[in-house]
């Protein structure tokens, strides 16, 4: 049996054996999953990610595994004493090994979430990002919905710690396929910081497909962090998917530093008046690294900011995709969106596709977008050797200087020198 | 210190220095003025190491060494420095940690101890003093934005950071007002000692006014065509460069 189909088998079985609240969801994503399938490379939005190769060998699908024996605390990031941390093994949920600290944040098994005092919300917001990402990929995420979490966050709280996840995959004895999916309420006026990280533990294959789901209600604040830094046996579609629901503010970066095959999907839909958005991105890849980031601003209300800006550095035979579409809907007038993407390129093997896709149709707004490819400045390497400092620590210098104002947007001071860290081990200074 | 022998070189086969003598001894200022397109950057390039151009003949002695068989950090490291005509804007890389990796490389490349936060500060704030330079603008990306009187200033301080033994100065002039020629003309004068040398070029007399030479050599299509004292930087200024034409035309 081809591993699609035993995939479809499981989420079969799951439909027979969990009978909750989120049963009807699961049975009409597997319906959509039926019908999508797996895309192809003809498929315009995956042209240069083949995640169809992903399916053509056999996986251990979603199994927890005692975290005993697991020495998922080797992936705990700075800080974690006072942080709020979740941990997911094999994409599903685990309370024991979590822990939540702060006041006014609630976590909870979804299909609990779905039946209480958030189930309004669950029934609003879950699967919103499926009307984006109409691609097979993210219907196989809804299709399980097992050991997936509800995040709330209180009104009118400010989190004081932030919420650390982990998507932790076990691969010591088989390929690991993990569809971790997490649906984020920051309710009213509400403030939060997250931060996901990802490690991979055994020498098997992994392949994480996950679904983040964030609602941002009025007056919310939300920064998001994303740090992909697994080994090059893990290969991952990861979606985070933001709905502004109220006037709110949304400051998201993601910083990619290997893996197999990586498929970032962000989506900012801007559904009230006075919206801001940041996307920020940098991705610095090696070897046969892959990573693509897809990222979708819709506007659809009017007088919206959005402000995204990519970076890439590139070296040996990796490959580098930034695709950024930015929708402007009829109404959405006065609005502001901004877009970049640089790309150095260290080696001849490497390659990088950028493209850059407006749509608007309103007349009064005030969009820009731009791409850059280049090759290290060659006058700026030769400047700093002539004062002495030798072509290795150079180079490092400029790839550093050329990463910083990503860098810069991670605001956690403690998450930024750990990220800063990683880049300077990678540039081997 | 430095001894230059029928120093041949182009770009992309493009012959420029076609045979250039010149002996520098530690203590003199050495000034070197000459028509547009007659090679002088091309020198500058050449002696700091610059990859895109080629040597075809003859050779370049300093301290004692082959600096031509040197990397462009190994020259600095030696104790040579260029300040050059168009200083590269760096986005994200202030100039104070420049100099301090900078200053470091060259400690290490000399064996003598790297500095630590507190002694390189020190260090930066007895040279921002000498050369007059505010701090605000050594916080700030290396470069970037920077008026052309501030990019050269930073040069100036660079030089005073790393206390080469020759200092070559690519038209520091060009583009400057007088204040900031003079400014930056105080500044290289404050680091002058007995033991090195400065190698001045320059299209224009005017800086020669405030870095007063030694030597004065003029050069035209690739060669040194004449040398003297500083009073031929002022006969230059009152003729211009047409009479070299002449005279190389009779010649």
């Amino acid at each position: 049996m081809s591993t699609i189909n035993i995939i479809k088998d499981r989420a079969r079985q799951l439909g027979a054996d969990q009978l909750d609240a989120l049963q009807p969801i699961r049975t009409a994503a597997l319906a959509s999953f039926d019908k999508l399938g797996v895309p192809a490379v003809k498929h315009e939005e995956w042209k240069y990610t083949r995640v169809s190769q992903l399916f053509n060998q056999a996986y251990q699908i979603g199994a927890d595994t005692a975290t005993s024996d697991l020495n998922w605390q080797a992936f705990r990031l700075p800080e974690f004493e006072t942080a709020n941390e979740l941990v997911f093994i094999n994409g599903v949920y685990n309370a024991a090994a979590s822990t939540v600290r702060s006041a006014g944040l609630v976590v909870l098994p979804l299909q609990d979430a779905a039946q209480g005092e958030y189930a309004s919300i669950v029934s609003k917001h879950l699967g919103h990002s499926a009307q984006y990402l109409n691609d097979g990929i993210n219907a196989l995420n809804t299709s399980f919905l097992v050991g997936s979490v509800f995040i709330g966050v209180n009104r009118s709280t400010e989190i004081e710690h932030p919420i650390y996840i982990y998507n932790i995959n076990d691969g010591r004895k088989e390929n690991v396929f993990a569809q971790p999916r997490t649906l984020v309420h920051v309710a009213e006026n509400a403030g939060v910081v997250l931060v996901e990280t990802y490690g991979s533990i055994g020498s098997a294959d992994h392949f994480t497909n996950q679904v983040v789901e964030v609602v941002v209600e009025q007056d919310a604040r939300i920064e998001y962090y994303k740090i992909q830094n697994d080994s090059a046996r893990s290969s991952q579609v990861s979606t985070t998917h933001f709905r502004q629901v109220g006037k709110s503010y949304v400051h998201a970066v993601t910083i990619s530093l290997n893996g197999a095959m990586v498929r970032n999907n962000l989506n900012m839909v801007m559904e009230a008046e006075y919206c801001e958005s940041n996307m920020y991105g940098l991705y610095f890849t090696s070897d046969s690294c892959h990573i693509d980031n897809h990222t979708i601003v819709d506007n659809v209300k009017p007088h919206c900011l959005s402000n995204e800006f990519y970076k890439g550095i590139l070296d040996g035979s990796s490959t580098g995709v930034f695709n950024g579409k930015i929708f402007v809907r009829q109404d959405a007038q006065k609005i502001n969106a901004f877009q970049s993407n640089k790309n150095i390129l260290l080696s001849d093997t490497a390659s990088v596709y950028t493209k850059p896709q407006l749509e608007i149709f309103a007349d009064d707004v005030k969009c820009s977008h731009g791409c850059t490819i280049g090759r290290l400045d060659e006058e700026g390497l030769f400047y700093l050797r002539s004062r002495g400092i030798t072509e290795a620590i150079a180079r490092s210098l400029l790839l550093h200087s050329f990463a910083i104002d990503i860098l810069e947007q991670v605001k956690p001071d403690a998450i930024r020198a750990y990220i800063d860290q990683l880049i300077s081990e990678r540039l081997g200074s | 210190m430095l001894q230059i022998k029928d120093l041949q070189a182009g770009i992309e086969g493009k012959e420029i220095l076609k045979g250039i003598n010149l002996t520098i001894q530690p203590g003199e200022v050495h000034a070197i003025m000459g028509p547009n397109g007659s090679g002088k950057s091309t020198l500058a390039a050449v002696l700091a190491g610059r990859s895109d151009y080629e040597v075809t003949g003859g050779s370049v002695e300093f301290l004692g060494k082959d600096l031509l068989d040197l990397s462009p950090e190994a020259r600095a490291g030696e104790g040579l420095f260029l300040a050059f005509q168009y200083p590269v804007e760096i986005p994200g890389l202030s100039t104070i940690n420049f100099m301090k990796t900078a200053v470091n490389e060259v400690r290490k490349y000399r064996g003598e101890p790297t500095l630590d936060a507190a002694e390189f500060l020190k260090l930066m704030k007895e040279k921002m003093n000498l050369v007059n330079i505010d701090k605000n603008l050594l916080t700030r990306s290396l470069n970037e934005g920077f008026s052309g009187g501030e990019k050269k200033r930073n040069e100036v301080f660079q030089m005073a950071m790393l206390e080469p033994r020759l200092a070559i100065l690519d038209e520091t002039d060009s583009g400057l007002d007088i204040d900031a020629i003079r400014i930056a003309a105080a500044g290289v004068n404050a680091v002058r000692s007995k033991e090195n040398a400065t190698l001045v070029i320059t299209h224009y007399q005017r800086l020669l006014d405030y870095i007063i030479p030694d030597f004065v050599h003029v050069l035209y299509n690739g060669r040194i065509v004449k040398s003297g004292g500083k009073e031929l930087a002022l006969e230059l200024e009152e003729t211009g460069y047409s009479f070299l034409k002449n005279e190389m035309n009779i010649a």
